[in-house]
């Protein structure tokens, strides 16, 4: 940026990490990956199923409720708890089928339809804006409506209320109340999941984990537990979909890409497999370093800096399963992936 | 015990149940006969001519697929992993003829060889670096998948930051086509599928005839089992990372000579249609792979007589799903093949 960066290619500056608007994307961004690794760790972590599709879910949670507000004109709120029904159903009609499968098939049929729901948004180009994306407006009303309206309102009305009395004004902190939003639905979410895992539910799902022919012989529907949990990662992709979309304030097929689900899975194994909490620190750690990385100033293009960001998250992976497979901060005597 | 439940119910009686049973015994037939009922459809819906040339052109795009899915479904068979990676594999070796063909300007025959060894190269190194380590280990499922993700990762964006992300294009003459009754096809790509074909019924007969294909056919139904007859496992593993490799480079630098245009994501983008074929003929069935690769590209190319072409790829994923549903030991499959 400055004189001193292009004279001095491989001057580092972290002056960002003194920059509000920094952190408040960054710790954004943990908590909207963080609710959509939940439902990668309810199945990977607790029922022992692989779903690849999690972007998929994502998709249609964004995609659903971006069209409930403006083409059918909902409110924001039931817009969104359609957009969870939508994706619930669409968990179910890909798992009905498909759970049967062993775990390796089931792992590519839920990767192939999340890549049908990508190249579906990408092609409906009437409905998704197609490549361009959609900026969540209604061309033909005379006073367009976005789909955000309904949340700047809320959000500026906290702003006014609760966070300029106490000092947060100005542009920097514009995203402070989606950032308290979206911590605060993860962290409810993840003491209600602790609940339920705890639950004899959860018991049962940890049972299918460990072995699921035992859970049977007692009795237990398997095909019925992996169902429901394959649905509250349905459910819990949905709703970080939504958050993305006001985040973003645009819906692109592209940040739906199968990447993103890996993205989730190295969020899990560095935050542990097998434990809730441990998804809020993998987030954090993990969107700092790639966001951070945004801000190497070593001269290099925004092509190799976004290529050395994806070998870093290869590596986290590749590392990781090979020398910790109950993932960084995991407990090993709970989850294993080694059988 | 599966033929035994089957016919027990055939005999009880109805007609759709013994239908059932001579559709599960004769899967191939099956597959033909509804290929042959919705070519006719196609014929008389969209005319001759419209339906020859989608047929050309599904050929063509089935033998990218099938040459790809080789290499897949050897590994997947033999090591029963699910290489994520695979793809990438194919960039890395289109890259590399690249670099030779183009950056170095050495003739494309030349490029071919020095790819395919260098991939095969690659793939022995990650063997040796990886995947034995941790076969040693008795690593489990998801382990193995997410590390096979994670070199995903690595080769592809490795690969995008020495190249960079702007398409590129061998030294190759992708203009020249052949006309015949109406119906034309590239030169590049009817070479394309020459070699296909070879190098699947090549790879089908060693595993069938020859005693390297019995030891592997030996590894893919029990490794353990394998290795105390005494078969040298390690070399076993070694040749078939050579072979898988080395077709993935070849596969790679064949489709960007065809297709005209190479990018970091080339291979990536064509993983899951690979994965299709080599489920839809049967996991380790190298005759299974080309099948499935074909009547992959068939029903992509002739789906965009009914619908428009950018929703091919989104209906060759939905016939992905519906074989695993409804046979996921694919078209040849017996329970495991190889």
């Amino acid at each position: 940026m400055s004189a001193i960066a292009t004279t001095l290619p491989l001057a580092v500056s972290f002056d960002f990490l003194t920059a509000w608007g920094f952190w408040i994307g960054v710790l954004t961004f943990a908590a909207v990956y963080g609710i959509f690794t939940l439902g990668l760790q309810i199945n990977v972590g607790y029922t022992g199923i692989i779903n690849f599709g999690q972007a998929g879910f994502m998709a249609i949670g964004a995609y659903a409720s971006v069209i409930f507000t403006v083409e059918v004109g909902l409110p924001m709120l039931l817009s969104l708890a359609l957009a969870i029904l939508v994706a619930v159903i669409a968990g179910l009609l890909i798992g009905l089928p498909s759970l049967r499968l062993r775990a390796d098939y089931f792992a590519i049929a839920t990767i192939a339809f999340s890549e049908i729901i990508r190249l579906t948004a990408q092609n409906a180009r009437g409905l998704t804006g197609g490549n361009q994306g959609t900026i969540a407006l209604e061309l033909e009303q005379e006073e367009p409506v976005f789909f955000t309206d309904g949340w700047f309102e809320v959000s500026r009305s906290i702003s006014d209320n609760i966070l300029d009395p106490i000092g947060f004004t100005g542009t920097e902190f514009e995203n402070l109340p989606l950032l308290l939003l979206a911590w605060i639905l993860l962290v409810a979410l993840v003491i209600v999941l602790n609940r339920l895992i705890r639950s004899p539910w959860g018991r049962v799902l940890r049972a299918i984990r460990e072995d699921e022919d035992a859970a049977r012989a007692l009795g237990k529907n398997a095909f019925g537990y992996k169902l429901q949990s394959l649905s509250i990662a349905a459910a819990l992709g949905a709703l970080s979909g939504w958050l993305l979309a006001l985040q973003l304030q645009t819906v692109n097929q592209d940040a739906f890409d199968p990447i993103f689900t890996f993205i989730g899975y190295a969020i899990l194994v560095l935050g542990g497999l097998a434990s809730f909490a441990g998804v809020m620190v993998g987030s954090v750690v993990l969107w700092t370093i790639l966001e951070g990385m945004r801000f190497l100033d070593v001269g290099l293009g925004a092509d190799k800096i976004a290529a050395l960001r994806f070998i870093l998250v290869g590596l986290i992976l590749i590392l990781l399963m090979a020398f910790r497979p109950q993932g960084a901060l995991g407990k090993r005597e709970e989850m294993v992936l080694g059988d | 015990m599966e033929a035994g439940s089957l016919a027990a119910t055939g005999e009880r009686g109805s007609g759709t149940a013994r239908l059932r049973t001579a559709a599960g015994e004769h899967p191939a037939l099956v597959v033909l006969g509804i290929l042959i009922v919705i070519s006719i459809a196609l014929i008389f819906g969209e005319g001759l001519q419209p339906f020859g040339q989608t047929t050309v052109n599904g050929l063509v795009a089935g033998s990218y697929f099938a040459l790809g899915a080789i290499g897949l479904t050897l590994v997947y068979g033999i090591l029963k992993l699910v290489n994520f990676a695979h793809g990438d594999m194919l960039t890395f070796g289109a890259y590399i003829a690249f670099l030779f063909n183009v950056t170095i300007g050495m003739p494309i025959a030349i490029a071919l060889l020095v790819a395919v060894a260098t991939t095969a190269a690659v793939g022995v190194f990650l063997e040796l670096a990886m995947w034995r380590p941790m076969r040693r280990r008795k690593a489990g499922m998801l382990q193995l998948l997410l590390m096979a993700i994670g070199l995903a990762f690595v080769l592809r964006n490795a690969i995008q930051f020495v190249a960079g992300t702007q398409p590129r294009r061998l030294d190759v003459d992708t203009t020249t086509s052949l006309s015949f009754l109406d119906l034309t096809i590239g030169r590049t790509q009817l070479i394309l599928l020459i070699v296909a074909i070879v190098a699947l019924l090549s790879v089908a007969l060693m595993l069938r005839r020859t005693s390297l294909g019995r030891q592997m056919r030996a590894l893919a139904d029990n490794f353990d089992l394998a290795e105390t007859t005494g078969i040298d496992t390690g070399r076993i593993v070694i040749v078939t990372w050579i072979l898988a490799a080395g077709l993935a480079g070849l596969a790679g630098v064949l489709v960007v000579a065809s297709t005209g245009s190479l990018t970091p994501n080339t291979g990536f983008q064509l993983l899951l249609a690979m994965f299709a074929a080599v489920i839809l003929g049967g996991i380790g069935n190298a005759f299974g792979a080309l099948a499935g690769g074909l009547v992959l590209g068939l029903s992509q190319e002739w789906s965009t007589l009914l619908f428009a072409s950018q929703w091919k790829i989104a209906i060759s994923f939905a016939v992905l799903i519906h074989v695993l549903v409804l046979r996921p030991q694919g078209i040849f499959g017996r329970a495991r093949t190889l």
